[in-house]
Order: structure tokens, then C-alpha cells, then sequence
């Protein structure tokens, strides 16, 4: 048990003294996970209004997958990135392989279906009559599409923040595209890893509440943010 | 809804920055990738060593550490430029294809038999291979990598040479590294193969002992293995030279036998640049 209060204090030692180290591993950490969810909401929002609303053949089978996607390992993921990325990989040529740039991919990979499936579930929900309202009321097909996705905005932020949830927390795709390279590549999943293998279980341990400190963080921003944008009204 | 998007581009912005010319890619500078054992991460080598070859020569290394099985798989695809491995047999087999450059002796360790003091098996003190049959024949656990890494090459092979064919309740695969199967070992209060490096980096944490050490059978050779292009073409032959002309060279050497010795303990790897492999351990 005394592990896990040396972790504790290990954690708010990392914290509070700014170990540097943790705050480059911290900062990589946000500027991936970030990129990759905003990725995947530009990505998966478009696809979603299209599954949602649109009309056209194979759409419960798109929805199927996007809904099976949610549960895709994130090893697999990385594994197939990978490959892609090798060096005499069909994509090698770009030599993104054990960057950050590397695991946005991977990362907005994984968490593209969640927001799809969350998403689509979210626009169903809205009463279908809403948008032939805003049509008869005059509105283009964008400003209408434009007034659903508001009417939804809650829903959606949940969508966006399952998939930060899913890539932050996520060390499959991360050690595997990444290689956990110090000062490179090295997140807190995989820093917590490392330092699980070398017996630092206080450390790890440490990383670990780092990291729900941070998802907890940017998940208080975004609500905070999205409570002022809905007060007014 | 907008304002919320707006927020959420500033926040990825803010984060971003300061970062993106690292993520422009490596190419500005020169850097090889070092296929590598998890016991030279885990044990800290790397940390030390890796920083006094980027001052010597230049070169940036990017660190993959994986089994010695994946090490070698990675140099075969050419998807790295240099190996440091443990994997005697299959880093032989391995060079015999062709697409490997030289092969030089770089350090060595040892391997040694742990167990939980009470030692059901009664192994303590035993020669390995005797140890193995110990084991095996009282059916008490053992706890394997089963990775295909070099600590689980050796184990292999000392069942081979015993004539076991381990199987049953009280062998199991971990499927993981070291130090998991080292905890894993711990708690089930099983044996298993481990090198010494990482235990005596973890032992505070584990309840096992040494029982069985110090035979030629348990010996743990490190070898440096460059790779060309007639692996891939991406493979940089002349990174690859620089480290592993730099790791048998005196700086490195010094380095491999100080570590470890800082803390007071004793050294966890035994340089060996330029000697015979078949005089080690004697």
C-alpha cells in the first residue's frame, strides 16, 4: 500500500517543484491528444451529419462499423500505422515514423469512430422534424445543418471528449508508432510503462495521477467553456 | 457552438506550440535507430551511454527497446540501422542471411535462476542445468517470458539441453518483459530466469532470491550488429558504423564497466570489447 502514497506525493512533488522532465512529457502528452481528438471531430463530425441525416444505401451498415470502430484496439491501430510508416513502408518515404506527428495519426484513428458513433447518436436524438423547420423557415441547407449541430452541442462535446479520453489515456498505438523515445515521443501512458518495467511503481504511479490531473483539467476548460457559451441564452 | 470550437482551436495551438519543429521531422539532423533489449532501457544503460555518443559523433539515436527477438526482426526488414542483442544463436542464424554487417562483441552480464527463499525446489546453489531439472521435476512454478527475447532463448535452451519439455500447470508464459515477469514470478512465488541487471534494479520490490548462478550455461553476451543496405534501402550503413565503432570503443567501454557502481552497488555489465567470447567466464 505505501506505494501508493509515495505515488501520491511523488506525483505533487513532479507537480509543484515543475520537474521538467514531466512538464516536456506532460506538454507532449496535451499537444498530442488534443490535435488527434480536433482531428477527429473535423474528420468524424461531417461523416456523422452524413450517417445521421443523409438518405442513401449502406448507411446502418456505416453506422455498424463506426460503432464496432469504438471498440478497436488501440494496438492494432498502432501496429497497422506502423506498417504503413515503416522505412520501405508504402508511406516510409515521409519518415514520420517514432514522431508526434505519427501518433496524432494513430491517435485521431482511434478515436475518429467514437466520435462518428457518438456523434450520429447525438443528431438522430434531435427531433427529425427539426431540420424541415429550418428549411421552411428559409434556412439554407448549411445554416440549417449549422442550427442542428448547436441544438446538439451537448451531446457533441461528450462525443469530442470520449475520444480525448480514449487517445489520452491510450499506451498501445503510443509505445508502438511513437518507441517511447525520451524527450521525443514519450507520453505519460508510455512514460508510466517505462517506469513500471524498471520497478519505479511511485513514479508510475505518479505519471498516472498526472495524467488524470490533466484529463481532468482540460475536461473542466471545455465544460467551463461551454457553459459560459450557453448562459446567455 | 462556434465559440466552443474556437476555444478548442486555441487550446490545441497553445499546446502546440514550441513543439512543432520537433515534430517537422528528423531529417535536419542525422539520427539512426538502434534496435535494442529491453534490459539495457530498463537497467539504464541507455540513458547514460546514448547522450556521450550524440557528443562524440553527432549522431542522434532513436532507442526501440524490444526483445531481442523483435530487435533482430526489425534489422532483418531493414527498419533499423544498428542492434544491440543478446540473442547469440538466433543473431548468428541472423547474419548468416546476408544483410547484416559486422558483428562485434560489446559486453556481457549474467543470467542467474531466482526463486522464493523458501526455494521448494530445493535448487539453492545448484548448477543450472541441474537447477532447471530441479524445477521441472518438482513441478514447481516457473514463471516464462515467452517472447521470443534472449532471456527466453536462453531458457529454451536450457530445457532443450536438459531434455524437458516444459508444459503443465506450473509452467507459465508472461508473454511480457522482464520486470513483469519478475512481479509476476514474485507473487506467485515461482522461479524464473532473469538477467541480472534488471533484478538488482528491482529486487527491493520483489520477494526472490538468488539461487542459481555463476556457470558458462548462465552467461549473457551482448553483441553490436550493424546492419547495410542490403537490408533496406533507408538503412544508414554509416550511422550504424559510427555506433558500433563508438560502443567498443574506450569511452563507452569505461562507461559500460563504471555503470552501476556510482550507488555503491556492484557493476551490472562487464565490458568486452575486442576479447575472445570463448574465454568469457573463466
Amino acid at each position: 500500500m505505501d506505494v501508493l502514497g509515495e505515488g501520491l506525493l511523488e506525483a505533487l512533488r513532479l507537480l509543484l517543484t515543475g520537474d521538467e522532465q514531466t512538464w516536456e512529457i506532460t506538454g507532449l502528452t496535451l499537444r498530442v491528444s488534443l490535435t488527434a481528438t480536433a482531428i477527429a471531430v473535423l474528420l468524424g463530425v461531417p461523416v456523422a451529419a452524413a450517417l445521421a441525416l443523409g438518405r442513401f444505401r449502406g448507411r446502418q451498415v456505416l453506422l455498424a462499423v463506426a460503432n464496432t470502430g469504438m471498440g478497436l484496439p488501440p494496438v492494432v491501430v498502432g501496429l497497422f500505422v506502423t506498417v504503413l510508416l515503416w522505412r520501405d513502408g508504402p508511406l516510409g518515404a515521409l519518415g514520420l515514423l517514432y514522431t508526434p506527428t505519427a501518433m496524432v495519426v494513430a491517435q485521431a484513428a482511434i478515436a475518429v469512430p467514437i466520435v462518428v458513433a457518438l456523434t450520429a447518436a447525438a443528431l438522430r436524438q434531435v427531433d427529425p422534424d427539426f431540420l424541415l423547420q429550418m428549411r421552411a423557415l428559409g434556412a439554407t441547407r448549411v445554416r440549417a445543418l449549422g442550427a442542428l449541430l448547436a441544438e446538439a452541442r451537448l451531446p457533441l462535446l461528450a462525443a469530442a471528449m470520449a475520444g480525448f479520453g480514449a487517445v489520452v489515456s491510450e499506451v498501445g498505438a503510443a509505445q508502438m508508432v511513437g518507441g517511447n523515445l525520451a524527450g521525443e515521443t514519450r507520453v505519460l501512458t508510455t512514460a508510466a510503462v517505462l517506469a513500471t518495467s524498471r520497478g519505479q511503481f511511485a513514479l508510475a504511479i505518479a505519471f498516472g495521477l498526472v495524467l488524470l490531473v490533466i484529463a481532468f483539467a482540460v475536461n473542466l476548460a471545455v465544460t467551463l467553456a461551454q457553459h459560459r457559451t450557453t448562459a446567455p441564452r | 457552438m462556434s465559440r466552443l470550437l474556437a476555444f478548442l482551436a486555441v487550446l490545441v495551438s497553445v499546446v502546440s506550440c514550441g513543439g512543432t519543429d520537433q515534430a517537422a521531422g528528423p531529417s535536419a539532423e542525422r539520427s539512426l535507430i538502434l534496435a535494442t533489449t529491453t534490459s539495457t532501457q530498463d537497467s539504464g544503460l541507455l540513458d547514460e551511454l546514448l547522450p556521450a555518443f550524440t557528443e562524440d559523433t553527432g549522431w542522434k539515436v532513436k532507442p526501440l527497446a524490444v526483445g531481442s527477438g523483435q530487435a533482430i526482426e526489425l534489422g532483418r526488414r531493414g527498419e533499423a540501422d544498428v542492434l544491440l542483442v543478446h540473442s547469440p544463436e538466433a543473431e548468428l542464424d541472423f547474419v548468416a542471411e546476408g544483410t547484416a554487417g559486422e558483428r562485434r562483441l560489446v559486453m556481457h552480464n549474467d543470467f542467474v535462476i531466482v526463486g522464493p527463499p523458501e526455494d521448494p525446489a530445493g535448487v539453492r546453489d545448484l548448477p543450472s542445468a541441474r537447477a532447471m531439472r530441479a524445477i521441472a521435476t518438482a513441478k514447481a512454478g516457473f514463471v516464462s517470458r515467452g517472447d521470443e527475447s534472449g532471456t527466453h532463448a536462453r531458457e529454451e535452451r536450457l530445457w532443450e539441453q536438459n531434455q524437458i519439455d516444459p508444459k503443465g500447470q506450473w509452467y507459465r508464459s508472461t508473454g511480457q518483459g522482464m520486470g513483469a515477469t519478475l512481479q509476476v514470478a514474485s507473487e506467485t512465488a515461482a522461479y524464473t530466469l532473469t538477467d541480472r541487471a534488471t533484478y538488482l534494479a528491482q529486487r527491493a520490490n520483489l520477494r526472490l532470491e538468488v539461487l542459481s548462478e555463476g556457470d558458462k550455461a548462465l552467461l549473457n553476451i551482448y553483441h553490436v550488429i550493424e546492419l547495410t543496405e542490403r537490408a533496406g534501402d533507408r538503412v544508414q550503413p554509416d550511422g550504424a558504423k559510427a555506433f558500433a565503432d563508438w560502443i567498443v570503443g574506450p569511452r563507452a567501454q569505461r562507461m559500460i564497466g563504471d555503470f552501476g557502481t556510482e550507488e555503491g552497488g556492484q557493476p551490472l555489465f562487464v565490458p568486452d570489447a575486442g576479447k575472445d567470447e570463448a574465454n568469457l567466464g573463466n
